[in-house]
């Protein structure tokens, strides 16, 4: 069968359609046409429309990017001639026209620009966005958590003060408060629409999950979970330049095969989320472009519960980073698609993260250590995510065979999705395979999350170390940038000396696209940015 | 009448034990509903919440209990991994999953019945070889790889089949519901454009399905024939000097078909929730792939609803399989 040329509009009553659609001068510019249309094949879609919703999954993150605006955004950094990336440091006004902080710097205020407006045709207002503040700290679940990472924790904080003017006030000194403002959460709900429906739950949770209230570049045409999301452009947005693609069908596929050879007929125009093998080869054919983005903050590591024997014991612990087989895992798991995290200087080459640990493989020095631990050879388990086995297993299998070299017997417990987490949860898992990466890219952050004697979930380590958390506390809310670099010194290199978290690789992101594709942008939250992509 | 009524009725009990079993079963397994939705960043609180808003923090009888009132009311609760109802998620997807089926089944009939035929009524001839050789290909290649191999060769190498994408093209639009299943409802609206672009789709994934049913189908029907060939009003008939065609196919097919019908009742109740993998590399919604996904996240009410489906559906194809039965052969009808 012949794919047709022309499209035809979209007919056919769809699942879920965005209510009260603005008129649109798309009509008279006629259907968007092939060219103008974009096809993204990826594993699997959306399982919401409202990314504060709890439970939302990471495809979610992609709806409120594209369908939402927020006050700000990082700016943008070219790092190819493929790809576009971000700095943390550097903010730009999206919703915002301009922002102001306290002489005390207590608070910052800012000016909503005039022309933003929602796609009800309503005008965005300090009440909008403070309500969906507001909402972001009170509703639960991942959304507040982040919000909270960034000391964005209570309604009282947030203040409109006229109808285009709003204050955020701070309620302790926190460097990752504004650009907590730019990631995918805080996002501005047009909140008369959502209230209206709401069907009297105060966050009109059911209405948001399945409608978009907001104003952003795109609205969503349909949304069939499971099956596809069709994005049309929202032709009076006024907070950015207008996209140049009018319309964004994404599908999901979960096969990778069947992604892959989508993306190598032509079929497709974007191939989200393929293993690194297939995009090793596709990088190599050349035949279309990848975009390979070292995730930020990012590692593949593998974790040693030091709060139970015997992994408690540190020498124990240098003798697995000394044995690990990084550079075959390197081939043989990540197919080359990751940045090196062994072989550094044993003080960190520079203040950030991931860096590269003191460790290589050195088998010699590994039974030395192992002799000095005084652990005698020993059986364990190692666990690990089925989820995300087509890395993971053959690493894990490296790490078996390498270290039944010094004494330690290893058993792989593979896992699936919903189980892992609450193994996570456990904290018992002797050695567990794993990738992290915060949103915010600062070395505390991600401590913060691994390292601290909070013990989020993600401390798979189950490590607990006063100086280590004084440290991270200290970098955290440090008073100046000598005092910062000190702290993050320090527990860079406890961390390298205690190896709790055994760093493998930074993993990239990769992405696949036809070579007629252009602008690619990536965020923190990884989801395809529509506005910024063209075609042909 | 009163026999159907009563058959149905039989089955009751049968369809309570489902919804205790599965309901038993979903609360037993590991795995945490609760904490694989809260997020990547999850806290203890957060977690708490979910599993209070899912209601899973209630004693199992009281959980139970709710789950019963909403199933009267028709309603399967809310699937997380689709943030959709579930019944609505599997009255969209069954026509996908049954059209598919019922597609595959065809093909299988279509090659399965003759070989058979062919190769009982020349037993140990080429043909006889070549129904052995097809049907053990058939059962011995996983569904995934003939799969594969159909959308490598057809669809990657040759490029005559439409791509992969599920039930139609991602620039065409569906034709408006009626059945569900996109030939019926594209030929309903008169929309033969999108009627080709559905049959084009449907093509590879029915035929891998049709590929992996041929097994037990060729096989009944070579064995019944086999039995009933070598019975004595066979012999008579041939005896009699009827022609050979009249002999097989009006006296033997006819009485060889009964065990046939049961197993293509059970090839297709099978295949309509085994053909996961199927449904995975053609990206096809249907509802194996929904009730495996669901499983994987630990998403209990999807999975009942599923399990649920099934054995309506069960039910429903046995007392169908019986009501043929009775109409190919009398003494059903007098039992």
């Amino acid at each position: 069968m012949k794919r047709r040329d022309v499209l035809k509009a979209v007919a056919a009553a769809p699942a879920l359609t965005a209510p009260a659609l603005a008129p649109s001068s798309a009509a008279a510019q006629g259907a968007p046409t092939r060219n103008e249309t974009l096809l993204l094949v990826q594993e699997y879609g959306p399982n919401s429309l409202d990314m504060q919703g709890i439970g939302s999954s990471q495809p979610v993150n992609g709806v409120a990017l594209n369908c939402y605006d927020r006050l700000v955004k990082f700016k943008q950094v070219r790092v190819d001639d493929v790809t576009t990336s971000f700095d943390i440091n550097a903010l730009e006004g999206e919703l915002a026209e301009s922002w102001q902080d306290a002489s005390d710097g207590t608070s910052t205020t800012f000016k909503i620009r005039a022309d933003a407006r929602f796609h009800s045709g309503r005008p965005v207002t300090a009440r909008d966005v403070k309500w969906s503040m507001d909402r972001a700290v009170s509703i639960g679940g991942f959304a507040t958590t982040q919000m909270n990472a960034g000391s964005l924790e209570k309604p009282e904080q947030f203040v409109a003060l006229d109808e285009k003017t709003f204050r955020l006030d701070y309620l302790r000194r926190d460097k990752l408060s504004m650009p907590n403002l730019a990631v995918t959460i805080p996002f501005v709900f047009d909140s008369e629409l959502a209230i209206r429906n709401s069907g009297g739950d105060v966050w009109a949770k059911d209405y948001l999950k399945n409608n978009i209230a907001g104003g952003g570049a795109f609205r969503v045409e349909a949304w069939r979970p499971g099956t596809e999301t069709i994005y049309i452009r929202n032709d009076d947005w006024k907070n950015g330049t207008l996209p140049k693609l009018r319309r964004v069908i994404a599908r999901d596929i979960p096969s990778p095969s069947t992604r892959r050879a989508l993306i190598e007929r032509g079929d497709a125009d974007i191939s989200y989320g393929l293993p690194p093998k297939d995009f090793s080869d596709l990088a190599a054919a050349g035949r279309v472009r990848v975009s390979a983005v070292p995730v930020p903050n990012a590692i593949w590591y593998v974790a040693l519960n030091s709060a139970n024997p015997p992994f408690n014991n540190v020498k124990l612990r240098q003798a697995v980073a000394w044995a690990i087989p990084y550079e075959q895992i390197m081939q043989a798991s990540l197919f080359g698609r990751g940045v090196p995290m062994w072989g550094g200087p044993s003080t960190p080459a520079q203040l950030t993260w991931p860096v590269p640990f003191p460790y290589s493989s050195n088998i010699a020095r590994a039974r030395a250590l192992m002799a000095e631990s005084g652990v005698a050879p020993f059986s364990t388990s190692l666990v690990l995510d089925a989820g995300t086995a087509t890395i993971a297993e053959p690493m894990a299998v490296l790490v078996k065979e390498a270290l039944a070299q010094i004494g330690i017997t290893v058993e792989l417990n593979k896992i699936p999705g919903a189980n892992f987490r609450g193994e996570l949860n456990k904290k018992t898992a002797p050695m567990v395979i794993n990738r992290f990466g915060g949103w915010l890219d600062w070395p505390d952050y991600f401590f913060f999350w691994n390292y601290h004697g909070n013990n989020s979930i993600f401390n798979v380590a189950a490590y607990q170390n006063p100086a280590m958390d004084r440290l991270i506390d200290a970098a955290r809310f440090a008073p100046n940038a000598p005092a910062y670099a000190e702290a993050v010194r320090g527990f860079l290199e406890l961390g390298m000396q205690d190896v709790p978290f055994i760093p493998i690789a930074q993993p990239f992101h990769d992405v696949a696209m036809q070579r007629n594709i252009g602008g690619y942008q990536f965020w923190p939250c990884r989801e395809p940015d529509f506005r910024l992509l063209t075609k042909g | 009448m009163r026999g159907l009524a009563l058959r149905l009725l039989g089955s009751l009990p049968a369809l309570v034990a489902v919804v205790i079993v599965t309901f038993i079963l979903t609360r037993v397994l590991p795995g945490d509903t609760a904490t694989y939705f809260a997020g990547p960043t999850a806290s203890a609180e957060s977690i708490a919440q979910i599993k209070a808003a899912l209601g899973l923090d209630r004693p199992l009888p009281e959980q139970f209990w709710n789950y019963t009132k909403a199933l009267v009311r028709g309603d399967l609760g809310m699937s997380l991994t689709t943030g959709q109802p579930v019944l609505k998620d599997l009255l969209a997807r069954l026509p996908a999953s049954a059209e598919l089926t019922l597609a595959g089944l065809l093909i299988a009939m279509g090659i399965a019945i003759p070989l058979g035929i062919l190769a009982a009524v020349k037993q140990g001839s080429l043909w006889d070889h070549a129904c052995r050789i097809i049907v053990t290909a058939g059962v011995s290649l996983p569904v995934f790889f003939t799969g594969l191999l159909l959308v490598y060769v057809f669809y990657f190498l040759l490029g005559w089949s439409p791509a992969p994408v599920g039930r139609l093209d991602a620039f065409a639009t569906a034709p408006p519901t009626w059945t569900g299943f996109y030939l019926i409802d594209a030929a309903i609206a008169g929309d033969w454009e999108t009627w080709r672009g559905a049959f084009a789709q449907l093509i590879l994934p029915a035929v891998t399905l049709g590929l992996f049913a041929l097994a037990p189908i060729a096989r009944i029907t070579r064995a019944s024939m086999l039995a009933v060939l070598g019975a004595e009003f066979i012999r008579t008939a041939r005896a009699s000097g009827l022609s050979s065609r009249t002999v097989i196919l009006t006296y033997a097919l006819r009485n060889a078909l009964l065990p046939v019908v049961t197993t293509l009742g059970m090839v297709f109740s099978f295949l309509l929730g085994a053909n996961v993998l199927v449904e995975k590399v053609f990206a096809w919604p249907g509802i194996g792939s929904y009730a495996v996904e669901a499983l994987i996240a630990s998403d209990g009410a999807p999975v009942q609803g599923f399990v649920l489906t099934m054995a309506i559906l069960y039910v429903l194809l046995n007392l169908t399989i019986d009501l043929v039965n009775r109409a190919l052969d009398p003494r059903a009808r007098q039992a």
